[in-house]
């Protein structure tokens, strides 16, 4: 299987503190990919180094067979990379509509009625809400909307951190629903980081799991839900 | 009204007792012991009327304002706030007003009472009008602020002036190349100020505004420095002239009546072209990509990063074109009075620029007209106050910022609105 992105001993810093030691990581088109881990594993660090958002120090990121590692964000977006990031990032003052077309940015809008469309069929929410300030949305609505924009760009590769976070059971249950099916309809290579340790390793072929800021296991999803390591650190009394 | 508690009102005699103490304490050496001229020399000699005048104003002015603070909340305030209902209604009002507006400026010249003040008074306003358009693009689209606006106004007034004077160019040759040349600059003090944002944004274009003044003022050789520029060209229309004689000029050519008034008409006409070219563009640019990536870089810089937005070059059309608009308003500004000095295009312009796109609500265009109409020509009314015009302008500007405080028009308006099937 061809890979979408390889990523090999990737080191990066914040000053003299070392977030990233080492990782190693392959995501196969048309996998959904998950790394979880506890707080301060480094995953939203990866997935800015990814985006070009913080720089590495040493080691490759590597887009398709092209070198990424110190590209400009923007450019990254535009190679086809797309990013839902943590904490949504809406943009509060503008409409649900407003938002989807800054999605869209990289391709001028040239699918743009196709893609809302494909959009509001993935959560109907979002078209009930069309003309709302994206501030004015509910949180698990602003998630919808964050991964809705971020799939506006007709990504190759698109990049969720935490999408459950803050949201309430039945919403989480309903956006990794999406995220399924825009695997299985759309073809988007997905990288999922996740806390929400069962619900991300149910729904992904592969998992990694980070321990300060290296790979420590790697797996199947299903291998990774059934190693009592696993189970001990990320799922006891925390599965829902 | 309202019914006060006891203790309460104890509190309130308290505030009101100190903040009157403290006039008092500044009072007596500010106001109350004024030196004056005497043939032995400098003497003083004490006002105490006037300060026990002051004290009891402003403890009168306190106990009242604190009485208002502290009054019951009554309940129909309460419902006007949550009524949308009304809120609707104002934006349809809003609708009937625009070509109102913009009718009555057409047609202002021709008013019985458009007399040379009252058209001096109307291109000031629009001048400010466009500035403040200007203005809004960086500030109220893009979120940058800029304290140093009236460099662009500078240096499309100064482009305008040098260039006329240095190679006999007419006003309309110069006017875009004003333009282009503000824009320039603009780009110019883009580039360091990439990284910066709000307070360290601020300083930065403060200190451009202050530098472009200072050269301007110290250029001796090529600017007049502190002498200014003066005969600058009036412009013409169509190349006819507004002059006296019979042959080639505008009273001439049409077979009327020389009056000074047709060169007013006709600069008041050619600033509210240039000012609602500006509206138009900016209007236009809303709907455009770049329009909407300024927007989103005011909203979050870093989600506009993620979604591919290049925040290098928003930035810097937001700058170039912002700038542009200063620039045209600063040649019609030349042309207009015919001679300009560095202190014209002091800090104090930038900031009234500033206070109309905040207090108009950032990024609304006819918050920027209101807020125009009422600062100018407000300021322009209290003229009769002589030297308590400035305190009324100031006076004028906290009273909007406390019953108003995002701005007369805070509702940003949507690019797009899309009707919603089984709703309104």
């Amino acid at each position: 299987m061809a890979e979408m992105l390889i990523i090999t001993g990737l080191e990066t810093f914040y000053g003299k503190i070392q977030a990233l030691r080492g990782v190693d990581l392959h995501i196969n088109k048309g996998e959904i990919v998950t790394l979880i881990g506890a707080n301060g594993a480094g995953k939203s660090t990866l997935l800015m180094s990814i985006c070009g958002r913080v720089k590495a120090r040493s080691g490759a990121i590597v887009l398709e067979g092209l070198d990424i590692t110190k590209a400009q964000t923007h450019e990254i977006i535009q190679m086809g990379v797309s990013q839902s990031p943590e904490g949504r990032r809406i943009f509060p003052r503008m409409t649900v509509m407003e938002n989807l077309q800054l999605g869209a940015t990289t391709n001028q809008m040239a699918y743009f009625d196709e893609d809302v469309a494909k959009v509001f069929d993935l959560f109907p929410r979002l078209n009930e809400r069309k003309n709302q300030r994206g501030g004015t949305l509910s949180g698990g609505e602003q998630q919808m909307l964050a991964i809705g924009r971020a799939l506006m760009s007709r990504p190759k590769l698109l990049l969720m951190d935490e999408p459950s976070l803050g949201i309430a059971p039945i919403l989480v249950r309903q956006i990794f629903k999406a995220i399924g099916r825009i695997s299985k309809e759309e073809h988007v290579t997905i990288f999922l980081v996740e806390q929400n340790a069962f619900h991300a390793l149910k729904l992904a072929d592969r998992g990694y799991v980070m321990v300060n800021g290296a790979i420590s296991m790697t797996g199947t999803g299903s291998e990774l839900l059934a190693r009592p390591e696993v189970r001990a650190a990320y799922l006891e009394g925390g599965a829902h | 009204m309202s019914v006060l508690k006891p203790k309460n009102l104890n509190a309130i005699l308290k505030d009101s007792f100190i903040i009157g103490l403290i006039t008092l304490v500044l009072a007596v050496p500010i106001v109350g012991l004024p030196t004056i001229n005497a043939t032995e020399g400098l003497k003083i000699e004490p006002r105490w009327s006037v300060v026990i005048l002051m004290v009891l104003g402003v403890f009168l002015g306190r106990l009242l304002l604190n009485l208002w603070w502290h009054r019951e909340p009554t309940l129909s305030s309460s419902i006007i706030i949550q009524n949308i209902p009304l809120l609707q209604s104002l934006q349809q009002l809003l609708k009937f007003i625009l070509p109102i507006g913009l009718i009555f400026a057409l047609i202002l010249p021709t008013m019985p009472f458009a007399s040379r003040y009252v058209m001096d008074v109307a291109i000031l306003v629009i001048t400010y009008i466009m500035l403040g358009w200007g203005l809004n693009i960086v500030v109220g689209l893009a979120g940058l602020l800029d304290l140093g606006y009236v460099a662009f106004y500078a240096i499309g007034a100064y482009s305008y002036a040098l260039l006329a004077n240095y190679f006999d160019w007419s006003f309309w040759i110069c006017l875009p190349m004003a333009g282009v040349f503000a824009g320039i600059s603009g780009i110019l003090l883009g580039f360091p100020v990439l990284r910066l944002r709000g307070d360290y944004l601020a300083i930065v274009t403060l200190g451009f505004g202050e530098i472009i003044r200072v050269i301007l003022l110290n250029w001796y050789e090529f600017t007049g420095g502190p002498d200014g520029i003066s005969g600058i060209p009036r412009p013409s229309f169509f190349g006819l002239e507004f002059k006296r004689n019979s042959e080639g000029t505008f009273s001439g050519f049409f077979g009327l009546d020389y009056s000074s008034m047709h060169r007013i008409i006709f600069l008041y006409y050619l600033i509210l072209a240039l000012a609602l070219l500006t509206n138009f563009v900016t209007l236009r640019l809303r709907k455009l990509p770049v329009g909407r990536a300024w927007e989103a870089l005011r909203e979050d810089e870093i989600a506009c990063r993620s979604l591919g937005i290049n925040p290098t070059n928003t930035k810097l059309t937001a700058f170039a074109i912002g700038a542009t608009f200063g620039g045209l308003a600063g040649s019609f500004f030349a042309t207009r009075q015919g001679f300009i000095s560095p202190e014209s295009f002091t800090f104090i312009e930038s900031a009234v620029i500033l206070a109309i796109v905040v207090l108009g609500g950032m990024g609304s265009q006819i918050g920027v007209v209101l807020a125009s109409v009422v600062l100018i020509g407000g300021t322009e009314l209290f003229r009769e106050l002589e030297e308590y015009r400035m305190l009324a302008f100031g006076a004028l500007m906290v009273g909007i910022m406390v019953w108003k405080p995002r701005g007369l028009l805070a509702n940003r308006e949507p690019t797009i609105r899309i009707k919603v099937e089984g709703s309104s």
